[in-house]
């Protein structure tokens, strides 16, 4: 069986076009706090999410915007809540990393690695309660350095259990370089755990639609868990107003404050001798330089403009597609705004 | 005297203190990028980034500091202490007792806290209460940036662990990472007396389990520490119009609790409001009462704290957390 692309497409779009307009929102300060959006990781989790069926567990981490619509969670539930509304889908109690539907199995968490031991719990659930379920645990590369997603990779392939693990490796764990980090191989490392893995461009839904099928059809078998390894690229990087882009998207603005008390503290007097100096700024100036070149600047890197090339060019299917997506995505905004639609 | 931001008066005491024990490392995770200031001068031996597994390097942090270190691990929120939380309640904490006292744990935790900008509920914790619960740590929560770099420095020569806790409404650094990122259309309640202030250059140690009176009253102790003694200042400032003179104690310390302070301070005035941003029940603000009871005191008392989880939207978490209205209320609740 193929994937069918212009589905794959759609859900793609309209989490792209719903978490720009939530970036929006978070611009204009109706979000108070931290946002980190799922832009880039789109393909990802349109290949997993279009094979979902009810009964089937999510357990997220803290980019929750693409895989709640793509599941079907309402959208202006959604708004409402990262607006901080008493209608919101939790009430306004949760807030973006903390959404959850009882309906849909659904749950987040803003600790890193925690979705791990939830799609465990939700795959035993299954295995009881609901064979031929699964549960789906999304998490990042960064990630794979905590314990108790170890351990659930353990606990997993010890029970046998329905659980699909997806890793979305943007290679970065906030501001750090996560491979400095990670020695070792990641594939050994997982096999290690007598896990199957495999490995997908996470910028490709069709590929990724394909190694989800293998996956959640071994866990729907009671051929128990999967690994699925898919790299991409965040287009905002870790979160909304992330202090990296900040400074490659505005250098005057941003650096003079950065740049003084760094070389400041770098010719202070007593401290480290000049060679591990020189090594700490490296460090510095390495992490800048990477952002510098920045991989967001190619559209070989969004999944969406990866995908759309995909389709017929100009067709009147994508004009109405990517109309209907934008009417739906304007409306929905002002109305849970309470404003009438620009 | 210099005036100085409060993170970077921590960071200033502790380059000092750096400069002059090479004993004292520093890591956690994102740490070359947070404290790049500190990693240009010191290098990157004493400055290092750790993966996402705070289990280990926090348990590491006090093996280390066992075999002669003084390192200051980082964890990026204290909320995520949880995940790591066997290396202070199993083991740091406990080695100087079942050691026989003869080997101690010179560990500092350094942990963001607070909320107020809009994180949610788990990231907004701050947990002191729960950590002050444990015998043989002690837990630090400066209100100022003198008092930040001064306590950074009393517990960077402190033979046993402290946690060193860093309120995000009064941390320049934090608040803009984890809150504004860079925007201008959000502002958070944060008091200017906490954000900047001046400091001691060089610096001088502030004693840990020291209580600071920070305004003299007749009428009624308010008892705060961090973000609440700000608000407790304000509260007391509106009181004083309607004729209560409020004494506002600045606690600095969850354990070991200044309890001299707080005895003479509620001895003149017969009443205590203990203003805590923590989870109200089994913590700070019950222990108050407890330790003054024990000491025979009679008094009227009341607190101000979180009740529940911390919600995400910004009015629930207003309502939430203590604010100036709340503590004024309660304030005006001791004398009716």
């Amino acid at each position: 069986m193929a994937p069918d692309i212009w589905s794959l497409y759609a859900l793609m779009a309209k989490s792209r076009a719903y978490e720009e307009a939530i970036a929006d929102l978070w611009k204009e300060g109706l979000i108070s706090g931290e946002m980190h959006l799922g832009t880039g990781e789109e393909a990802i989790h349109a290949g997993v999410l279009s094979q979902i069926q009810e009964g089937d567990a999510l357990a997220l981490d803290h980019r929750g915007t693409p895989p709640l619509i793509m599941r079907g969670v309402d959208p202006y539930l959604l708004l409402r809540e990262l607006l901080g509304k008493p209608d919101g889908l939790c009430h306004g109690q949760g807030g973006h990393m903390h959404l959850y539907s009882k309906e849909h199995l659904l749950a987040s968490s803003g600790i890193v690695g925690a979705s791990g031991p939830a799609a465990v719990g939700f795959a035993l659930s299954a295995q009881h309660l609901r064979p031929g379920s699964v549960a789906v645990a999304f998490f990042g590369e960064g990630a794979l350095n905590q314990g108790m997603l170890m351990e659930s990779f353990n606990l997993a392939t010890a029970w046998k259990l329905p659980v699909l693990f997806v890793c979305k490796d943007d290679s970065w764990s906030i501001t750090s370089e996560s491979k400095r980090l990670t020695p070792g191989s990641v594939p050994q490392r997982i096999q290690g755990f007598g896990l199957p893995y495999l490995e997908v461009d996470g910028l490709d839904v069709a590929a990724v639609w394909k190694a989800a099928q293998e996956g959640l059809y071994r866990a729907r078998n009671k051929g128990g868990p999967t690994f699925l390894h898919a790299r991409c690229v965040h287009l905002e990087a870790h979160f909304l107003g992330y202090q990296l882009l900040r400074i490659t998207r505005h250098p005057l603005r941003e650096m003079p404050q950065i740049i003084f008390p760094l070389l400041k503290s770098f010719i202070s007097l007593r401290g480290a001798p000049i060679n591990e100096r020189w090594q700490g700024l490296k460090v510095i100036f390495d992490s800048v330089y990477k952002t510098l070149r920045d991989p967001r600047q190619s559209p070989a890197n969004d999944p969406l403009f990866r995908t759309r090339s995909q389709l017929p060019p100009e067709s009147v299917r994508l004009s109405e597609l990517e109309g209907a997506i934008q009417k739906e995505v304007m409306e929905t905004v002002a109305r849970a705004r309470k404003e009438p639609v620009k | 005297m210099k005036n100085m931001r409060f993170s970077q008066a921590i960071d200033d005491a502790l380059s000092q203190a750096m400069a002059e024990d090479r004993r004292i490392i520093l890591f956690g995770e994102d740490v070359p990028m947070l404290r790049r200031n500190l990693l240009v001068r010191f290098g990157p031996h004493r400055v290092r980034g750790t993966p996402i597994s705070e289990g280990a390097f926090l348990g590491a942090g006090a093996a280390a500091a066992m075999g002669g270190l003084r390192p200051v691990v980082e964890l990026y929120m204290i909320d995520f202490v949880s995940v790591a939380m066997d290396a202070l309640l199993n083991h740091a904490a406990k080695v100087e007792f079942f050691s026989g006292g003869t080997w101690t744990v010179p560990l500092v935790v350094r942990a963001p806290c607070g909320g107020g900008y809009g994180d949610g509920g788990q990231h907004e914790q701050s947990l002191w209460g729960w950590l002050a619960h444990i015998p043989g740590l002690s837990v630090v929560v400066p209100s100022t940036p003198a008092d930040a770099g001064g306590l950074m420095l009393t517990a960077l020569d402190y033979d046993s662990p402290v946690l060193f806790m860093e309120h995000k409404l009064l941390s320049e650094i934090w608040l803009d990472f984890l809150g504004a990122g860079g925007r201008k259309s959000v502002t958070y309640d944060v008091p200017p007396a906490g954000r900047e202030g001046p400091v001691p250059q060089p610096w001088t140690p502030v004693p840990i389990g020291h209580a600071a009176v920070r305004r003299e009253g007749e009428d009624i102790s308010v008892v705060s520490l961090g973000v609440g003694v700000h608000q407790a200042l304000a509260a007391a400032e509106i009181a004083s119009g309607s004729g209560i003179s409020a004494e506002v104690i600045d606690l600095r310390t969850v354990s070991p609790l200044d309890l001299e302070t707080l005895r003479s301070s509620v001895s003149k005035t017969g009443r205590l409001l203990v203003v805590d941003e923590d989870y109200q029940e089994y913590g700070l603000s019950g222990e108050c009462s407890a330790l003054l009871l024990e000491e025979g005191l009679d008094f009227q008392y009341a607190r101000v704290c979180t009740q529940s989880t911390i919600p995400y939207a910004p009015e629930l978490e207003r309502q939430t957390l203590p604010n100036t209205d709340r503590i004024l209320d309660a304030i005006q609740g001791l004398f009716t």
